[in-house]
């Protein structure tokens, strides 16, 4: 279950258009490494995990990343919104326009649709969170690389405050992996994957 | 809860501080649940919250449906504009 509310975890006020930039930016909306794909990745992951601790996680952060996806497309909208026809040629924003006008749709920069094959869901603790982890460090990577190419601060702030939270989701994702492992054969983690191995028809 | 009317963007400003407080240390909450320290800064913040959401409510409509004043004579939800709008939160 879910509940929404009517505001924006960082504010987005963005004065100026700029549809060539919200090309680049939306990528973080339907891209590989974006925040449609974290939040699935994360929600999907934890029916199967057996660790409290890590399925709190899974669902908060997973959740945290719906209102991090709200702010991308708050972002793209609001670079995008009363565009000319001649600013849309002008810009090369022509090409996302004659298929979706001025509305949202998850794709990444290269204009490549947004697909579950962006994230796994293994059904193996280690290998999740380990996934996790990295998924965390792609996305601040990503923001890294939006940040080189924004100059406006109406922009950027918002960009900054996603980006300093993948640094946080990651450090959660760690603890998460420690907490795994605590649960498990200190000799050799592989031994068994608790995920599968512990179910009452198995013993 | 003061009648005054407070300002509407010290008063969001206020809400998107105490509800980020909670966001973060709810997270870290999860991986260390027995932290006392953690415990008492979410208690604290979440007061703050729910104090602030209802003040919102009063004067500008219902950011949540736990803060929405009810009855009223007119469904307030869909008056505010949007987040990504203009004048949106």
């Amino acid at each position: 279950m879910w509940n929404y509310e009517k505001r924006l975890q960082y504010p987005v006020k963005i004065t100026q258009t700029n549809p060539k930039i919200a090309q680049v930016i939306i990528t973080q909306f339907g891209g590989p490494d974006g925040e449609l794909a974290a939040s699935m990745r994360y929600l999907s992951q934890r029916y199967s995990m057996p660790y409290n601790e890590v399925t709190g996680i899974l669902t908060d952060i997973g959740t945290e990343e719906l209102a991090h996806m709200e702010m991308i497309c708050a972002i793209v909208h609001q670079l995008t919104r009363n565009l000319t026809p001649e600013q849309l040629v002008e810009s090369g924003f022509d090409k996302y326009y004659v298929d979706h006008t001025l509305a949202l749709w998850p794709q990444a920069a290269s204009g490549a649709p947004w697909t579950a094959t962006y994230f796994q869901s293994k059904g193996d603790p280690i290998t999740d969170i380990h996934e996790d982890m990295a998924a965390e460090q792609k996305a601040r990577t990503t923001y890294d690389n939006i940040l080189r190419l924004v100059k406006d601060p109406e922009v950027c702030e918002p960009i900054r405050f996603l980006r300093e939270r993948e640094i946080v989701h990651y450090q959660r994702f760690g603890e998460s992996l420690r907490i795994i492992q605590d649960h498990l054969d200190s000799k050799n983690f592989y031994a068994i994957n608790p995920e599968f191995d512990t179910r009452s028809c198995c013993k | 809860m003061s009648d005054n009317k407070p300002c509407r963007e010290e008063l969001l400003q206020w809400i998107n501080v105490v509800s980020f407080a909670v966001d973060d240390v709810k997270l870290f909450l999860d991986t260390h649940p027995c932290d006392e320290n953690a415990l008492e800064y979410f208690e604290e913040f979440k007061k703050q919250r729910v104090q602030a959401l209802k003040e919102y409510a009063k004067f500008y409509g219902p950011l949540n449906i736990d803060s929405a004043c009810t009855p009223a004579e007119r469904w307030a939800w869909i008056s505010s504009p949007w987040p990504w709008q203009e004048g949106g939160c």
